[in-house]
């Protein structure tokens, strides 16, 4: 890091409750090669203690800091200021969309998490369920006695920039959906099967591919939404078949 | 009010391409030609009941027909019906779990082949061939 100090203005989004939003403008000295999340630190340490925001790790593990940067979805611990703005710049700093906010850029992820641990969700999957298919580049990527960490740290980005989220609330959502596609090594399970073969499952997603877009991690919901229609059809097809 | 959550009445924003990527762009130009064929379709059928009115209702229709501005819009029809389909050819190919890593690039490919058609449609319109 060098010792270049920046002065920006953050555009902050606030609101209480149910109380009408609007949004504080702070100025601040900082290093570019800071991240933005330290920028809205230092405005609640030195501007305004009011300020709620969520965070924890520092270092994109935790998934609590996802927020609107000038419109985008970021995971702003790892996303340095210089990316985003310059010397005498703004950045707009906006809760993430399609979950209620609770309190200033604090929004209630639990819908996701409710659906998460109804598909089953786990931080550990067998390897060849945890790595895209294009990932598996050696015969151990294949074996499934083998496992490791997901690489989704559910930050709930995808579900911010889906369109389909965003008038839906019945929607499963591209987080659930590509942890369904995580769990569901063969044989499919006919409680995932049920929920992920439905009406606000699989089929209700429009291929805008915006969840793999923002995905910090590199989950690719997108792909994995597409990959699990393919394993469905495929079941639909046999069972068709086995029925004659 | 609570605006984020997710609503109906967002439904605008579908159309809003700000801040969002090629997947979404391609997600918007596929409801915009939805819509315009789904307008035509009315159009069309109305069109067609004019031919409950009589002969000369319908010949007067056909000379208007000939005039450019409706010569226009029918390059419209014809340019939302390219791009409409090959759109949800490169839809149909991702959702059946194929060619996704290139999915941006399937979609420049056929854009750039539906460009090439409405040229090709627009010149012999518009040359009378
Ligand atoms: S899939 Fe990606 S964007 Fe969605 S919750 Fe998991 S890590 Fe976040
Ligand atoms: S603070 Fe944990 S992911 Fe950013």
């Amino acid at each position: 890091m060098n010792d270049t100090i920046w002065t920006i203005e953050l555009k902050i989004f606030r609101q209480r409750a149910d109380a009408q939003r609007y949004f504080q403008t702070f100025q601040i000295e900082i290093n570019p090669d800071e991240y933005v999340l330290d920028a809205i630190e230092k405005v609640w340490a030195f501007h305004d203690r009011s300020l709620t925001f969520r965070h924890a790790c520092h270092h994109s593990t935790c998934g609590a800091c996802g927020m609107l940067v000038n419109g985008i979805e970021k995971l702003t611990c790892i996303t340095s200021i210089r990316s985003v703005t310059q010397n005498n710049g703004k950045l707009l700093i906006e809760p993430l969309r399609n979950f209620p906010v609770l309190s200033d850029l604090v929004v209630d992820t639990s819908s996701m998490f409710k659906a998460l641990e109804e598909i089953g969700f786990n931080q550990v999957a067998s390897l060849p369920s945890a790595c895209l298919p294009y990932e598996r580049k050696t015969l151990e990527h294949e074996r499934s006695e083998y496992q490791r960490l997901v690489d989704c740290i559910e930050c709930g980005m995808c579900i911010s920039a889906c369109p389909v989220s965003l008038t839906d609330s019945n929607y499963l959502g591209p987080a659930v959906l590509a942890a369904a596609h995580d769990a569901s090594s063969q044989p499919l399970s006919n409680k995932i099967l049920e929920i992920v073969d439905s009406r606000d499952g699989l089929w209700r997603c429009h291929n805008a591919f915006e969840c793999s877009a923002v995905c910090p991690s590199n989950v690719e919901p997108g792909l994995r939404i597409m990959k699990m229609r393919q394993t469905v059809i495929a079941h639909r097809i046999k069972k068709l078949f086995s029925r004659g | 009010m609570n605006i984020n959550k997710p609503s109906p009445s967002h439904l605008w924003r579908w159309f809003d391409p700000r801040d969002k990527s090629i997947g979404t762009i391609a997600f918007i130009i596929n409801r915009l030609s939805a819509i315009g064929l789904t307008i035509y379709l009315f159009l069309h059928l109305a069109v067609l009941s004019k031919l409950v009115a009589g002969s000369q209702a319908y010949d007067d229709f056909l000379i208007l027909a000939k005039s450019p501005a409706i010569k226009i819009g029918e390059m419209f029809v014809i340019a939302g019906g390219i791009i409409h389909g090959l759109n949800g050819i490169r839809i149909t190919i991702n959702s059946l779990g194929f060619l996704l890593k290139i999915q941006n690039g399937l979609l420049v490919g056929l854009m750039i082949i539906a460009l090439a058609a409405i040229v090709y449609f627009a010149i012999r319109m518009f040359s009378g061939a």
